[in-house]
């Protein structure tokens, strides 16, 4: 056996003792303990944000960032659709 | 792309502005109902596709001008980011909403709990929506438009 690969056999290891206690430690399936920020968010939306609507204020208030990205993403897919198939026709 | 029968064509010139107004309903009720901007951009994008369908990519790029799309999806972009460093000029962070509560456009705040919507609300939430709302008519609609006009014109090459 070469040190490479017991190198690879310890970072393994390691790796899946890592993931076997996680898995241990996870909170029964539908029975999330940690619901304070759902409870914040259904409870402070309309005062805070004014929105009815507490998805949209989530997407467009609390998570204004994760808004942005999509939006660039949006403008990315149209600027390499435009590129392709400019492309295409001048050929 | 040619142009579809005459029957297709009356049915959406019928069938074009009741889709048009959905998607612009679901986009100004952001805030209040179920969908916002990028959902009712996706509806009102649609419509515009349809008539690209129905019509054909020759008549459609006769009716409109390309300069005026990349201004509409470039006002989009910009209206967004725009908003957002209002928040950093008016309140205290970047996409700080800084229209809610200041009894100005959109700055009344609701009874907490469920109770009659009104439009007066959600302070820059309504203004965001318009603005992706209009970035996602007009980018959906610039692929449909362009991916039909390479197609036609690549085939015409062929020829």
């Amino acid at each position: 056996m070469s040190t490479r690969n017991i190198a690879a056999v310890i970072v393994f290891s390691v790796v899946a003792v890592f993931f076997i206690f996680t898995a241990l430690l996870m909170h029964p399936f539908g029975m999330p303990d940690e619901s304070d920020m759902d409870d914040y968010i259904i409870g402070n939306t309309q005062e805070e944000t004014g929105a009815n609507n507490g998805v949209t204020a989530v997407v467009f208030d609390y998570r204004g960032f994760d808004t942005l990205g999509e939006a660039t993403v949006l403008f990315t897919a149209v600027a390499g659709v435009i590129m392709i198939f400019r492309r295409l026709k001048n050929d | 792309m040619t142009e579809m029968s005459k029957i297709v064509r009356t049915i959406t010139s019928i069938a074009f502005p009741f889709a048009m107004i959905y998607g612009l309903y679901v986009i100004a009720h952001g805030h209040l109902t179920p969908g916002g901007g990028f959902q009712g951009g996706a509806i009102a994008a649609s419509a515009c596709a349809m008539i690209l369908v129905a019509f054909g990519s020759k008549w459609t790029l006769n009716k409109i001008k390309e300069k005026g799309l990349s201004v509409f999806e470039s006002l989009g972009a910009i209206g967004f980011i725009a908003l957002a460093l209002l928040g950093l000029v008016f309140g205290v962070a970047f996409f700080n909403n800084f229209l809610t509560g200041s009894n100005f456009l959109f700055g009344t705040i609701p009874a907490t709990g469920s109770g009659l919507a009104d439009i007066n609300t959600g302070g820059v939430i309504p203004l965001m929506n318009f603005a992706v709302g209009l970035k996602v008519i007009v980018g959906l609609f610039v692929i449909v438009l362009v991916m039909a006009y390479a197609s036609t014109s690549f085939k015409e090459d062929k020829k």
